[in-house]
């Protein structure tokens, strides 16, 4: 961002790569595939680099409010001072937090999520998909993210994205506005959970592979761990694999 | 006829209007132990809400069996209230079925409404008990339900049914008098349900019938009047709460957290950055987060008035289905309990709130807590929009804020976002590192 706006350009969008998108190994991934959709349709974007900062949901949920607004208004400024108007982001939390709860500190802009922004490219035939690829006619199933579902009530933008890719779509049991959390939001991916009886990614994972289908897809960071682990727990990690939405198209369209 | 039945009439009506009121009048002031939130905005999108979840019932669909007799009930309820209009004319005045006359064929097709409502009624409440008792419906079953709650549920249903049976059986001997051609009782052209019940009575003298008629008459009265006194002790206190509760409804995105003004003031101090308000002197501060019912806000506490202890919000709850000690069910019946506990001991010229306990320790704990995703099913799941999880998030403010309480894995995560701005501790300055491969890639 900084190259760019030192050069007078101002993008079209700010991409929002967030916490795990920049440090978690396996979500590195689905950066990198987002980032060359956007490079392949030529989206002109900019990304934060070290300017980013952790958006704060974590201590926000866990309670901690002084360390919540202090990342808040410390990213609000930065993101203000480049004038931003638009940004797309690969993780629900992050998207929730700046489009819900930025604008009372002070930032305003225009936030959705890549599934959303996927949905967009797809729709206007910006991205055009080879028929699936490897997924064509294979059941996918999708796990919907409480922060993208219920808490911003996007349902329909991932699942269009996934029919785009001409495979067969199951849905879980509780899927939609009943979806069942993956057991992370609410800051529990810093933690080990409560004393219980099961965990709840294993929960779900057991929904999602009672649907038989051959891949899980995510939209969301945490969820990708959680059904990972889960998946790993059950021993099934050879036949049942676990794709964020951008990782798919990008299989897809060969980038 | 004498005029003593007016004259007790007229006073069982006062004695219970005036119970009625105080009851209101101390169920007003718990809801108002909580701190003041206006939530006055977009009233259209609000009558809409309650005339859609509330009135409509809309989310009670979700469950289609319980939601339909329910329903039954419901209309019930609402409808066969119209008649009470007529018992308390007749009461005062001591007429007999008032209405009648004026409404001619109209008033018998009433009655037969009412009649059949009062069997759905009937059916529903016995559908109800069989589902609480011989099924063991899970919801119904858990921990927070056992004791009052249990008996409390089936107490509502068990008055329901004898309230309805009281109807019928005041139509059945009503009508048989009617045909007998005694004075005042009024000949309908049948009843169809309550002339099931009539072959029991007719070999009844007329006086023993008028005195059955009578009986069944006032208890059906007073039993409503009494019914009335009994929801303001009990969770059927829905039944009127729903309607404010769901006007009052969160109407933002359920992800959105609301923000502590008093925090930004210090923040924006720390940060130095200027705002118009940081001229002012800091406002006085309060506890941050809530600890007990009169630090959290007043819908908050309505919710747990309007709590009717269903569990739909706990039968969807990541953390309980899978064995952890939260259940929302619980919070909503702890801040009820709570709230109880401090109005009945101001009224008492007790402590009140400082009684030495609070809701956070003696009622929830913080295992509870701290098991909560964030994950909106409950939210989501209640048919009158009670959000258990802004009280949850109250509550961890408090524990972390105020206490410094929270696990020690979070206040590493704390750390770590201090130090290097991510919840994990990577140097801030690898967060670019994700585009050394595509550059890699490109240059190859």
């Amino acid at each position: 961002m900084a190259e760019m706006a030192s050069s007078g350009e101002s993008p079209e969008i700010l991409f929002w790569v967030g916490c795990a998108g920049s440090f978690d190994d396996r979500y590195k991934a689905v950066t990198q595939a987002f980032v060359k959709i956007l490079n392949k349709v030529g989206v002109s974007f900019a990304v934060l680099g070290p300017e980013e900062a952790c958006t704060g949901d974590p201590a926000r949920r866990a309670g901690n409010e002084f360390l919540f607004q202090m990342q808040a208004v410390a990213n609000i400024q930065v993101m203000n001072g480049y004038e931003v108007k638009k940004v797309v982001t690969a993780c629900p939390h992050c998207f929730n937090t700046i489009k819900n709860e930025y604008p009372a500190l002070g930032g305003n802009y225009e936030v959705i999520h890549h599934s959303q922004f996927l949905q967009q490219l797809i729709n206007s035939g910006k991205i055009v998909l080879q028929g699936g690829g490897e997924f064509k006619g294979k059941k996918i199933t999708f796990h919907d993210s409480c922060y993208l579902g219920r808490a911003n009530d996007v349902y329909e933008a991932p699942r269009e994205v996934i029919k785009a890719l001409d495979v067969e779509l199951v849905e879980m049991k509780r899927c939609r506005t009943k979806g069942l959390c993956c057991g992370a939001g609410g800051a529990q991916m810093f933690k080990e959970p409560e004393n219980g009886n099961k965990d709840i990614n294993i929960e779900r994972t057991e929904e999602a592979l009672a649907t038989g289908a051959n891949a899980i897809a995510v939209g969301c960071p945490f969820c990708l761990t959680m059904m990972t682990d889960g998946v790993k727990n059950k021993e099934r990690e050879q036949d049942v694999k676990v794709y964020d939405l951008a990782e798919m198209i990008a299989k897809d369209m060969g980038v | 006829m004498s005029i003593l039945p007016q004259l007790a009439f007229l006073l069982v009506l006062a004695v219970a209007g005036f119970i009625i009121f105080k009851r209101v009048g101390y169920v007003r002031r718990n809801i108002f132990l909580g701190k003041g939130e206006i939530r006055n905005d977009q009233p259209n999108e609000r009558w809409k809400t309650m005339l859609l979840v509330a009135l409509g019932q809309q989310k009670m669909f979700k469950r289609i069996v319980p939601a339909f007799l329910h329903l039954l009930i419901y209309v019930a309820f609402v409808i066969i209230n119209l008649e009470v209009l007529e018992f308390i004319i007749d009461g005062i005045t001591g007429s007999h079925r008032i209405f009648a006359p004026f409404l001619g064929t109209v008033y018998g097709i009433s009655m037969n409404i009412f009649e059949f409502l009062a069997i759905a009624v009937l059916v529903s409440c016995v559908a109800f008990l069989i589902r609480r008792n011989v099924m063991r419906v899970e919801r119904f079953t858990k921990p927070e339900m056992k004791g009052w709650p249990a008996l409390d549920a089936n107490l509502i249903l068990i008055i329901e049914i004898v309230l309805m049976f009281a109807i019928l059986t005041m139509n059945a001997t009503d009508q048989i008098l009617a045909s007998r051609g005694v004075e005042k009782y009024v000949l309908l052209d049948g009843l169809f349900f309550s002339s099931f019940l009539q072959p029991i009575f007719v070999g009844l003298a007329d006086s023993s019938l008028i005195f059955i008629e009578r009986f069944a008459w006032w208890f059906h009265i007073v039993g409503i009047l009494a019914f009335a006194i009994y929801v303001t002790y009990s969770k059927h206190l829905h039944i009127f709460l729903a309607f404010p509760n769901t006007w009052y409804s969160n109407l933002k995105p359920k992800g959105e957290i609301n923000n502590m003004p008093e925090v930004t003031n210090e923040v924006n101090m720390m940060l130095g950055i200027n705002t118009e308000n940081s001229a002012e002197p800091p406002a006085e501060i309060g506890r941050f987060g809530a600890k007990d019912i009169n630090d959290l806000t007043w819908v908050n506490v309505m919710n747990a008035y309007s709590c009717t202890e269903c569990g739909r919000c706990t039968a969807e709850c990541p953390a309980n289905l899978t064995g952890k000690k939260l259940s929302p069910r619980k919070i909503m019946m702890d801040v009820r309990d709570r709230a109880e506990e401090v109005g009945k001991s101001m009224d008492n010229g007790g402590p009140g709130l400082e009684d030495g306990k609070s809701l956070l320790g003696d009622y929830i704990t913080k295992e509870e807590i701290n098991a909560c995703t964030t994950c909106n099913a409950c939210v989501e799941a209640c048919p009158i929009n009670i959000d258990p999880l802004s009280i949850i998030l109250q509550l961890r403010r408090y524990v972390s804020m105020e206490e410094s309480g929270t696990p020690a894995q979070w206040n590493a995560m704390f750390q770590n976002m201090e130090t290097s701005f991510s919840p994990w501790k990577f140097p801030p300055t690898d967060r670019f590192n994700w585009a050394d491969q595509l550059k890699n890639e490109e240059t190859k």
